[in-house]
Parts: structure tokens; sequence; C-alpha cells
């Protein structure tokens, strides 16, 4: 693939590609949806780290959400989704589609153990993963003891004549985990930037003050930023903005800072540079937000899908895992229960500058005379 | 938590109030448990639960009184554990007559007062003891005693006392008189179809509870119960845990790992301010205050708190009582003097802080102290809170904050109606800044009675200070006004030890208190040192101790609340980190974690175990038990105290060792749970002709007026259920979030959330407002349509609940500001802990906003004139019944007749 | 979006050659600001282990003092207890310390006032003490109206606890308890 090509869309590193020697492993969000319990401390903690003024003080009737959806000033932004059976149902149904459409790592769900409750049915979410490194016991000892505690009972039980629970697709005592559709599910989730492998902000940015940074993430510089707003039409995911006098003051003195620049998560590029976990995925009450380098995000991911599609709920899906996608894969991962457009995520992003190598290339070869050997080999030399 | 094999959270709404808590529920899912949510709300607990089972408010008793006859009836009880653990095989006396035969009161009810006499609950007598089986001295008013307390906040960390433990028990469980028959018959009627008639739960999904919880119990598997307010803020509160208790007691499930009742409470140090109490009923270490008559000499009090003949930890009380009282007082306190028990003001009824408001409409009260709690908007009844801080002569708040309580007399709700007006309020107030969190260092007691030493960070800005050092210093004053004083009444204040080092900027150290808290060794060889437990406490007044649970949190000299090993440097039980009471245990009872012989009940729930070759008990945690003591050891017939317990009594503090599915003693509104309807309730009680907890506290005012309920007429003007509840993202009345602009932005706006039916039969708009009007006030709210509420069916009658959270209120100060749902609420209490219903009761819904000014004093009176409601609604004590039953229920032991009384003839709520 | 850089060398230009960022969009373009970053973490002169003042989970909090001034607050990953995680009113308890409508003068509203007034705090706990003994001295009962002794005041009452220290509980139920005050009270009640 050409310099150029690599540098604005497919499968690549970005932190190299942008200059970055050396560069640490690239590092990301793993967002279960699935597990989130929709308390917005991952909102709290990142206004606080960051001195984030308000969006706005009013409520929204929207079910739980009051801060709208990710912006200027609200770098994290909780979700909420009230649904029907219905819909639920159809989720589910989409997420088989994925599979049979040979979504990696996912089997087909097995074949339900036991006998199913006798009525209403189960609501949540199966089995959250184990917290990231530092964060509480690692995923794989979690899933080591669950099957141990399991394995523990079924022998115990099998004595005793009670119902034995060795299949993943069950709890302790045997019940399917996903038993008839509920009448009702209300989902959260925890959205960010998604800093991705190829990033139409970035990219379009004409001042350098949106940067990719050594850890694969992209940051503006607010210190730089002039103000002139062609990242926010370039994001395909709506998720940088300027701030606007619209924002209120938390201080005592009244000011609100960077009015009029472009403002978004920085994945706490100050807390990286010390090697700490950024404000949200630290606070996280129930590990919900994880971080850690991309590649174990994107395995823990794939780990926590296939785990949740074993256990029958076909309606959880990926997002942004997949490097072939528009933008080349995210840096955020996420595990949605539902459509992406359902939490307000785009279904196809596509990064906006994808195209312009092979425009470039194509202008290139028409202006190969006019611009001479030195245009050339500066814009289309081979690496 | 994270042990069990299935959560049930009832009474909780876990994943919002406590959500690191909550991290422990994940895990025991991610291990393969159940969760299930029972809960008026679909809440973000539900959202995470395997099965969220709507109920409708109040009706808890109901379901879990259904799961005990279910449990019961199928022989579906762990029978090892109850024959040897509980009082499932003690006789009962013969007097006991049960709410199946009286129509919904037991044995002992006297209606003039609404109290049991609960001599009638006591166990049978062996026959072989003699005649000394009495009551303890100064029993002349049984009721008046036990009222006056509130008994079960009283027993906060052990049983009630007996005379005796020399009880009859029948281990077959087949004589009527046991506990275990009594039981059965108790609840044979609470049966799946009463549960979906009451609770509005239909009955396979009551099947599928009732299922998961004797599925997920026994040698192998243990089920845990989560509650929080939900459970106790109703007028039978106490016994919604108490059914709760039953059933964990039958399924096995005390003292055992993945076991047990979570009590999740809601404030840093609420527990803490039990154990040591700023409680009118207590004294540190759940010491009863003694009361006027009844405990008028040290020995009087001391009689009453324990028989030295039952059994466990209890009849140690002379010694931390002399202990307590050496603290408080020093060199005063001899055994010539009762260590200065006179010094001690007396107790003569219930003095909570409903009274408390009440006496200061009336005049009564000329001073209040409020310290970091906001009533004008967090107490029920909010209105009458903050008309009532309007007939002060003075009050001090202390808080970070401008909180409505403080500036009530600019801005409260009651001048915007024209009730009162600025000018006219003579309540001096003064506003003193306190210190947060990090600006000072000592203890807080979290919920699983762990101690944490949090040290200080940075001084407190400008005036701020803590309370250590405002409530030092104003005693400091205090103490030097009355230097020299002659009166007989200042001795108490001038004799108190009352000298605490200070840093150099004045702030007193904390250590200094919490030494004093865990007493030392006065005299002798030992004296100056520490205790190092509260067993080494002596009844002669050589050692002194301000609280003794806490003795042993500076054992050695060290601050062992301060300790901090890293998680990952200890094993689970995390010893090395705080310290939790009673020494550092982290599970209470956990002796009952192994079967009668000592052995684990299973390799899966293995924790505290007998260890044959060295004798002694030992395992993960600290053994809540004599450490030596054989399993098989049997006490001598005329022991007490620890010596007493046999080596299979695990509940140590019980007096008779066992843990009790049938309260002979301690709770004073009957010895088993049972239903009642709440206060204000849309139907009539389908179980009895006893509409309400009888023992209820009541307080028929003009200011606390109520709906009709059920058939009454009048009841359909208020034709709706609400209940009132928290947010993840404010806490309590606002005073730590409301002024947070990161936490105001999340929940801006007083909401009440309703089901698309309900917005439909009133016309509500999602987004739009409404006005929300109870017997007692009206306010309005932003409308959240959602199919989180769903309307129940309640005995083949659609019934709306309302949520209604409760965070907001009105003032100037705040980030955000709104009407506080506790106005709506009127004053009814528990009667074993004075608790305040507020979890149901009835209002109106409309469109709209309030109305403004004087308007909304006419619409609410509007309401109550078309309901019909006066201050006697309501506030029957016992409901109609037949003659027959009346003469049934007279000879059951009650003086008076029943039916006879009339709430109106009643002043005062209480006796 | 003046660069610092004043050198030759930092050109961006040339650092875009020198590193081999030739579209301008990664090391080539950080500012001094953002080259210079730092967590205000790593830079607190000390960090302090207390515990979160809302529920009563009791979850470990690391509070990062800097210039004794609280700089943040933040989840302490020792906790048994909460592993590190904080919800979002513990999250927010850097803004509950450093929060600007935070009061830290004495207020004083005399009787019939419609203002606040300025206090001294040393006067103001003056009068506190001389309200109180007055309060008490009036509204003493010696014995109840069916002749027990009681020896009490019930003109006092207080009402808080439950978000203050153990210490400080123990010292209001002792001061409380000597002056004859009862009527104690806090939110465990209610």
């Amino acid at each position: 693939m050409g310099y150029l090509a690599r540098q604005l869309a497919g499968r690549t590193d970005p932190a190299p590609d942008a200059g970055w020697q050396e560069a640490p492993e690239r590092k990301g969000f793993f967002t279960d949806t699935s597990i989130c319990i929709g308390c917005k401390a991952c909102e709290v903690a990142c206004k606080e780290w960051n001195a984030i003024p308000l969006d706005g003080l009013t409520l929204s009737a929207n079910s739980y959400d009051n801060t709208g959806g990710l912006g200027a000033s609200t770098w994290r932004h909780v979700a909420f989704v009230e649904q029907s059976r219905e819909r639920i149902a159809e989720a589910r149904e989409s997420g088989r589609r994925l599979v049979e459409l040979g979504m990696p790592g996912m089997g087909a769900p097995p074949a339900a153990v036991g006998g199913a409750p006798a009525g209403g049915s189960p609501a949540g979410y199966g089995t959250p993963p184990a917290p990231a490194d530092g964060h509480g016991p690692d995923l794989r000892d979690m899933l080591a003891s669950s099957t141990a505690s399991r394995a523990g009972t079924s022998i115990a039980a099998g004595t005793a004549g009670a119902s034995g629970a060795a299949s993943p697709g069950t709890t302790v005592d045997g019940t399917p985990m996903v038993g008839a559709l509920p009448d009702f599910r209300w989902l959260m989730a925890s959205d960010v930037c998604k800093h991705c492998t190829h990033a139409g902000c970035l990219d379009v940015c004409p001042t350098g003050a949106l940067f990719r940074s050594e850890h694969g993430t992209v940051v503006v510089q607010a210190d730089v930023c002039n103000g002139c707003g062609y990242c926010v039409g370039a994001c395909p995911f709506g998720v940088i903005e300027r701030r606007t006098d619209a924002a209120v003051s938390v201080r005592e003195d009244g000011h609100v800072p960077d009015v009029g620049i472009a403002q978004k998560c920085t994945l706490c590029y100050d807390r990286l540079t010390d090697d700490q976990t950024p404000a949200c995925a630290q606070t996280c009450p129930t590990t919900s937000i994880r971080f850690g380098t991309r590649q174990e995000m994107v395995d823990i991911a794939r780990e926590r899908v296939t785990e949740l599609h074993e256990q029958g709920f076909t309606e959880a899906r990926l997002y942004g895992a997949n490097d072939d996608d528009g933008v080349g894969g995210t840096g955020s991962v996420f595990l949605l229960l539902d459509e992406p457009e359902v939490y307000g995520l785009p279904p196809d992003p596509v990064v906006p500058t994808a195209k312009l190598a092979e425009m470039f290339r194509k202008a290139g070869l028409a202006g190969v005379g006019l611009l001479g050997a030195a245009a050339l080999a500066f814009v289309g030399r081979r690496p | 938590m994270a042990n069990a094999d299935c959560v049930v959270i009832q009474g909780s709404n876990m994943a919002e109030c406590h959500p690191v808590g909550f991290q422990w529920v994940s895990e025991a899912k991610a291990r393969g448990a159940r969760v299930i949510h029972i809960d008026p709300r679909f809440t973000r607990t539900s959202a995470i639960a395997d099965t969220h089972v709507p109920v409708r408010a109040g009706t808890d008793v109901v379901l879990l009184g259904a799961i005990i006859n279910h449990v019961l009836s199928n022989d579906l009880y762990f029978h090892d554990y109850v024959v040897a653990y509980t009082n499932a095989a003690t006789l009962v006396n013969e007097d006991f007559v049960d709410t199946e035969d009286l129509d919904g009161v037991f044995s002992g009810y006297d209606p003039r007062t609404g109290t049991y006499d609960n001599a009638s609950w006591a166990y049978e007598a062996r026959a072989d003891t003699d005649g000394e089986i009495q009551e303890p001295a100064g029993d002349d008013e049984p009721e008046s005693r036990t009222r006056a307390r509130a008994a079960g906040q009283e027993l906060g960390s052990y049983g009630a006392p007996l005379e005796h433990a020399r009880v009859v028990r029948d281990e077959t469980l087949q004589h009527p008189r046991t506990v275990f028959q009594i039981l059965k018959r108790h609840y044979r009627r609470y049966t799946p179809q009463m549960v979906r008639d009451v609770c509005g739960i239909p009955e396979e999904q009551f099947y599928e509870v009732a299922r998961a919880i004797t599925d997920n119990s026994g040698r192998e598997r243990t089920t845990c119960f989560a509650y929080a307010l939900g459970w106790t803020q109703h007028s039978l509160g106490a016994q919604f845990i108490r059914a709760a208790a039953i059933l964990q007691l039958l399924m096995g499930n005390m003292g055992r790992p993945g076991g047990g009742i979570m009590a999740l409470r809601g404030h840093a140090s609420i527990q803490g301010s039990t154990d040591i109490p700023t409680l009118f009923n207590l004294l540190p270490g759940y010491l009863p205050m003694p009361v006027a008559g009844e405990h008028d000499t040290l020995e009087d009090y001391l009689s009453q708190i324990a028989s030295p003949l039952q059994k466990g930890f209890w009849t140690e009380s002379p010694a931390y009582t002399a202990s307590l009282l050496k603290a408080w007082f020093g060199d005063a306190a001899t055994p010539d003097n009762d260590f200065c028990f006179d010094y001690l003001p007396r107790l003569t009824g219930a003095h909570g802080t409903y009274q408390t408001t009440m006496a200061m409409l009336d005049g009564e009260v000329e001073g209040y102290f409020v310290v970091g709690q906001n009533p004008a908007v967090g107490s029920a009844h909010a209105r009458m809170q903050r008309l009532a801080l309007g007939h002060l002569k003075w009050l001090v708040v202390r808080d970070l904050q401008l909180i409505e309580t403080a500036t009530f007399w600019k801005d409260s709700p009651e001048i915007a109606t024209g009730e009162v007006r600025t000018e006219d309020i003579q309540t001096e107030v003064f506003f003193l800044p306190a210190a947060t969190h990090v600006e000072k260092s000592g203890t807080f007691t979290q919920t699983q009675r762990m101690l944490q030493w949090r040290h200080q960070a940075v001084r407190p800005p400008g005036e701020a200070q803590s309370e250590l050092d405002f409530f030092y210093e104003l005693g400091r004053r205090m103490r030097d006004k009355l230097a020299g004083s002659t009166d007989e009444r200042d001795r108490p204040l001038l004799d108190l030890t009352w000298d605490y080092p200070q840093d150099e900027h004045g702030e007193v150290d904390g250590e200094a208190v919490l030494r004093e808290i865990n007493g030392s060794h006065l005299t002798g060889e030992k004296a100056g040192e520490l205790l190092s437990s509260f067993t080494q406490m002596r009844a002669d007044g050589s050692t002194s101790g301000g609280c003794w649970i806490y003795t042993g949190v500076f054992a050695g000299g060290v601050n062992r609340s301060a300790n901090r090993v890293p998680r990952h440097e200890q094993d689970e039980v995390a010893a090395q980190w705080g310290w939790a009471w009673p020494m550092n245990r982290r599970i209470l009872y956990n002796r009952a974690s192994a079967d009668p012989q000592g052995r684990p009940w299973s390799e899966r729930k293995k924790y505290v175990w007998w260890d044959e070759e060295a004798g002694r008990w030992v395992g993960k945690d600290v053994p809540d038990f004599p450490v030596d003591r054989d399993p098989s050891f049997r006490p001598a017939p005329d022991d007490g105290g620890p010596a007493a317990l046999a080596g299979d009594d695990p509940f140590i503090m019980q007096a008779d060792g066992k843990g009790w599915l049938f309260a002979p003693k301690g709770m004073v509104d009957g010895p088993l749970p049972t239903h009642y309807e709440a206060q204000e309730s849309p139907v009539d009680n389908p179980l009895y002709a006893q509409q309400r907890n009888p023992s209820r506290l009541i307080f028929p005012r003009k200011d606390n007026l109520w709906s009709p309920s059920g058939e009454e007429p009048g009841s359909d003007v208020y034709p709706y259920v609400f209940t009132t509840y928290r947010l993840t993202e404010h806490h309590t009345a606002g005073g730590m979030s409301r002024w947070l602009p990161y936490l105001s932005e999340l929940q801006p706006e007083m909401f009440c959330e309703v089901s698309p039916e309900l917005a439909q039969e009133v016309g509500l708009e999602n987004g739009g407002w409404a006005t929300i009007i109870s017997a007692r006030s009206a306010i309005e709210a932003r409308v959240l349509v959602t199919d989180r509420v769903r309307p129940l069916t309640i005995a083949g009658r659609t019934l709306h609940q309302i949520g209604l959270p409760y965070h907001w209120g009105i003032g100037r100060d705040a980030v955000v500001e709104g009407d506080s749902a506790n106005d709506l609420l009127g004053v009814v209490l528990d009667p074993n802990v004075h608790i305040q219903e507020s979890k149901v009761a009835s209002c109106d819904i409309r469109p709209g906003r309030r109305p403004r000014g004087e308007e909304l004093l006419r619409l609410v009176s509007e309401y109550q004139s078309r309901a019909g409601t006066t201050a006697a609604t309501a506030h029957e004590r016992v409901d109609e019944v037949p003659p027959e039953m009346a003469r049934r229920r007279a000879a059951a032991g009650a003086p008076g007749e029943t039916g006879s009384t009339s709430a109106t003839a009643d002043t005062e709520g209480t006796g | 979006m003046a660069r610092k850089d004043s050198t030759f060398l930092g050109w961006p230009v040339l650092r875009q050659l020198a590193t081999g960022d030739l579209l301008g969009r990664g090391a080539s373009v950080t500012s001094r600001r953002t080259r210079e970053v730092t967590p205000r973490t790593s830079t607190s002169d000390r960090v302090v282990q207390s515990v979160c003042p809302y529920c009563a989970v009791g979850c470990g909090q690391k509070v990062f003092v800097k210039d004794e001034k609280v700089v943040q607050i933040e989840g302490d990953p020792d906790s048994p207890v909460s592993r590190g995680r904080l919800c979002p009113k513990g999250a927010a308890s850097e803004q509950l310390v450093n929060s600007p409508s935070r009061q830290t003068h004495v207020l004083y509203r005399p009787p019939g006032g419609t203002q606040w007034q300025r206090l001294d705090r040393d006067t103001a706990i003056d009068m506190i003490a001389e309200r109180y003994l007055e309060s008490r001295r009036n509204t003493w009962q010696e014995l109840d109206s069916k002749g027990r002794r009681v020896r009490r005041t019930m003109g006092i009452a207080s009402l808080g606890g439950a978000t203050l220290d153990n210490e400080e509980n123990y010292l209001m139920k002792k001061l409380y308890t000597a002056s004859g005050a009862i009527q104690i009270e806090n939110q465990a009640r209610i």
C-alpha cells in the first residue's frame, strides 16, 4: 500500500505513521455496554479531571440522559435507551445474522440447558468480564474461577440430585441465562471519542492543533487550535465540536475556558504520559469502561461477545473492532446490544479523507509533467 | 456478596444508590449467580439483574411470607441447620395467640395504647426450673417500656434479653407449640394467589423467585439478600427485615459466606452514628438510655438489659456500662456513686426527630443544632419541618453550603404561599461552615461495620471547622461559664472528662478521642494501657471505654482503623484493611458456617471450622465464637453469659444462642411479620380485618392528614400510589450534590415517573409538567413517561404507581432547585425503630404546573374536603371486628375492649 | 496559536522532515505545552488516603494535595472495598471540597432579620454557648409530671451525625447527655 494510502485508510498502526519512533503500543478503551449501570461516574470523572464547563442545566425528558451527546463540554456521554420486547427480538435476530455472516470469534449459541424459567425471563446480560489490569482480578482468572465454581457445584449438585450447571449458558443453579424474551430492557452505554485509526478531524486540521499522540490517540491542542472548525464536519461520528459561550462555568470567576476552540476526549493524554489510567476507566464502578492496549481491548471484546453469544444473548455485537471498516477500526471499541443507530452511532462510519489518497494519486499522475519528479518523489514515493 | 449463588435485591436500588458496592453483585454474577430485583420500578438495578419483579409498594411481607410458606409446605428448608441453629424446635408458651385467630392482632394487644404486652409470646419454661422465671424488676408497665425505647434500633447488635435459656425443645418439630409449627400456621394463608392479588406478581413469577432461592440454598449454595430504605421506610419496616431473616434462617443462609442480609446504608457513617449513637434512645454500644421510673438505679438499669442467666456476651453489660461511665466522668465516677449513673438524663417516652419537630411547633424547644443534615428538604412532611424551624428561639446549622434548612426564613415555600413572613420569624440563625471529609481526620463506619480512618489532607478553609473542634470548643466554653457553679445540675458537665490534645492550629486530635472510645486499663499493672478486647472490661471501675463494641480498634496502642494493607497483599477477607467491630470480624455468627459437629457444611462454602487437633475454631475469618469451645460442649443448667453457650449455639448475641424465627421479645409489633397495608393504601387488607399495623406510631393532628384507604369513601380522591427514592446522581436532600455543578447537570430538575397508561389516563406529556397532590401538600414535577413504571393488577383492578425522587428543595443558593417530594408525605412511624413511612402513600396527579401563592393552599384544602379527611382519618389503631372476635381478642390477654378507641381521643401519638 | 519554540530547529517543517511525520499530524506538530504536559496526580506534594463521604459503602479515596490545596480526588486501587472505583458522587468529591459556592464564613441572622450578617466565629461560638446554657436553664426538668427524676432539658435538640465521624458523634453525644439534652437524632431514623 502506498504511503499516503496507508496514512489515510485501511489497516495500519497510526502512531509510527505519524512519525513516532519507538512509540508505545497503541492504547484504547473497551466499553462493554452490557454491564454499564448508567451511573455516569465516567462523565463526572472526565469533567473533573479535565475541568470542563457545564453543557446546560435542563431536563431532556429523554430517559435519564440530560447531557444529550458528546460535544465540546461532554467528552464522555452515557446514553439511555428504553426498549420494548419487539425491539429486543429484532436486536437478537440482527445480532444472530452477524454471526452467520462470519463475525470473528463467534460460534452459534448452544441449545438451552435445563428447563427455562417458569415465567418472566432474564433481563440482564450474564457475566461481566473481569476488570482490566490494576483494576481487580484478571479477566482470565475470573473466567477460570467461574468455571471452577460451576464445576464444583455440578459435582456436588449431581450427588444432591439438583440441576447441574456446567454450561456457560446457565447460572450456578442451571437456569439458562436467556429465557423467553423480556418485556422490556433499559440499555445504557457510555460513548466517547473513537480515536480512529484514520481520524477525519486530524487529517483535515490545517493548523496542527490536532495531532496523533505516541499512544495512537487523537488529541486537540487548545493552544494551537484557531477554531476554524474543519474538524467538526470531518468527524464521521459527530464527536468533536467547538465550545460555544453557552457553556456554563464551574469556576468561581465565571470563566469558561477555550470558547471557540475545538474540544473532545484526549484519552487523558496527560495521564498517559505518566502511565496512569484515564479518569473515566479509573472510576467506572462496574469495569464497563476498560483501558489498555488497543489489541488487548479488541481481544477482550471478542472474548466477551463470544461469551454472550454462547449464553444466547445474540444481540451482542462489537463496534469499532473491525480494522477494515471505513475508519480503519477505532481506538475505542464497544460492545453493543443493538444496532449502532439505536445508540446514536453511525452504522458504517467512513473517514471523509479515505479516498484522498486515490484522488491525490490520480491528480498526481495527471500533473506529472507539470509538477516534475520532485513533487512525485515527495508525495508518491513508496516507503 | 461476591460468593453468593443467588442475590435477591429487594427494597433497594443497589446499582443506583451503591454503584461501587454493586461490583460485588456483578462479580457474583460473573461466577454464575442469579440476580433478582424486586422493586415497584424498573431501575438501573433491574437493568442488570436477571429478573425484575415489579411489586406493589409496601407488600413485601406477603411475598416473603408466601416464600416462607412455600419452603415450609414443601419441606425445602435446610433441615439440619434449622434444627440445630434456630429456635424452630423451641416451644412457645400456651398463652400465645396468633394473628390468624385474632384477625390481625397477636395476643397481648392493648387497643388503648396501641401496644403489646409481650408476656404471652415467651418461650415455654422447662418444668425442672423453679418459680424464678420472672420478668426483670419494674415490670408494672411493660407496654410503655417497650414502646418508649425504639426497641429494634436499640437491639442493633444482638437479640432482646430473656430471663433464662432453659427452654423446652422438640427437635422433631412436631409439637404444635414449636416455633416451627406456629410459623407454618401463621403463613399458611400467604399463598402465590395472595401474592398475585396483593403484590401484583403473577404466579409464574412468584415460583421463579421461590425456586431461585430454594435452588440456591443449602449445604453447597447460599443466597444473599440486600435491602435498604425500600424496606425500612414503612410503618412495619422492621418486620420486612424480620421476614427476610426468617427466610434466610430457614434456608441456612446466615453466618455463611455468600449468605446473610445486607443492609445497604446511605450515609458514610450511618452505621457509626448508630453504634456511637446520635440517637435519643441509645448510649454507645447499644446500651439503652435510662428511662424515668424504671432505671432509677444502676442496678435497675442493668437488671433490665440482661439477665445473668441468659446466654452470650450481653450478660457482661455491667462491665460495658461502668467502662462507659468511667470514660465520661473519669475520677468522679466511682463504684460508690454507681459511676455517676445519676448524671444521665432520663427518657419518658419517645423523643425522636418527628416528636421533636412537633414539640417545636408547640413551642417547647428553644434551640436546635442541625449538623450535616437538611430536614427542610430531607425529612418526611418537610413542610412541617420548615414551619417548626420558625418556632425556635435559636438554630445552629453546620454545613458546607447554605442549605434550605439554613435559609428557610427567607425562601421557604411557606413564604411564597404567604403563610409566614420573614420579618415575623423570630428564630435567631447561626450558620457555621463545616469541614469536609478531607479537612479532618477520623473514622467512618461503613455498612459492613468496618471502621476506616481518614487522614487529614488539608486544613479547613476560612472559618470552616470540624464538628470535633466545634463541639469541643462549645463544651469548653460552657464548662468555663459554669465554673464554680454549686448547682447540682451542673455537676455532669463539670465532671465530664473534656480535655483532648490539640495541635498548633487548635484542632482536636481525633486519635485521642478514638483511644477513649477504645478504652483503657485504669488500675493495676496495666494502668494506662489500651484494652485489646471488650472481654477485658470490668464492672468495678478498673477499666474505661466509650463504646464497648469498638474496643480493640486501638489494641496495643495501634490505630487499627488506619490499617491499609493493599488488597493485592492479602486474602479476600482483607482483614488487614480497616477494622470491623466486633474484634475485626467480617461475618457475624460465622460459627454457623460449620455444621453442629464443627465441620464445614461443604467444601465450597468453607469459612470457619473446628480444628479437632488444635482444639480451636479456625478459618478465614476471626471466629465469632469462644475460640476453644468444643462443638460438643453443653453448659450446666445454671450457667449464664458466654459460659452458657453450647458448642452449637452460633448466635452468640441472642439470649438463647439460636437464630430467632419467632421473636419472643425485641419486636414491639409482633413476634412474627404480618402483612398490614400502609397508612395510605388503595386496597383493603385482604388477609385480616386489621387494615394497618395496630402498633404503628400515629400523630393525629390537623397538619398531618391522610387519604382514606381501600373501600373507605373519599379514597378515590387520591387514587394513585407514589413512592419516593434516590438517584445515583444526587445525595439525599441534596446538600452534597445540588450545589455541585457536575452532579446537578446530570439530573437538573425534579421529575415524576409515570407509565404510558397513566399518562394517557390523565393527559400527561413526556417532558411536560404535572402537579401531584397528597393529603398534605401539592408539588410540581417534570414528567417522564416510561415503560419502566408498569401498572399492576391488584385483585382485578389496575393500580398505577408514581415514582418521585426526593433530592430537590426550594431555596436560592443551590445550582438546581425544585419542589420536594417529602412535602407530600405525612408522619407515621414504624413502632420498632421510629422510621417514617416514605416509600408508599396516596396521591392524585394532573397535568400542568402547580398554582402559586395562596392558590396552592386552596388546591390542597379543596382535595382534603372532597376526600372528607380529618385528623381522625387513618388514625384508628384497630379496625372494627365482630363482637365475637372482639371478645376473643380481649380474652387473649389484652386489657380493654377492642374497637372502643378513637384516635381523636389521643392528643399524642405515643405513650 | 504561536508556537513557543523559538529556535530554528523547532520549526515545524524541519520537525516534519526529521521525524518522518511528513503529513504533520504527529510528533512534529506538538506544542511545547503538549510536550511538557504532566498530570497533576504526578506533581502533587502529597497523597493522602481517605474514604468517600457519600454513601456507606466506604470506598477508598486518594487525595492529591499541591500547595496545601486539594487538586484531585480519585479512587484508591488498594482498597479491598472499592478497588479504585468511585460512583459519580465520589468522583465529584474534589468539587465538594473546592466548590465555589462553599461557605467559609460564619453567618448570622438576627430574629426578624431579612439578611445574613457576618459574625466572627469566636463570637458566634460564645453566643451559642450562652444560648445553650440559657435554654437549658429555662427548660430544665428535675422531675417529670409523675414526680420521677429525669434531670434533663427538653428545650435543646440536635439532628445530624450520619455524615460525621465516629469521634465527632462521640463528643456530641457525650456533651449533650452531660448537659441533659436528650432529643438527639440523626439520619439513621429518617
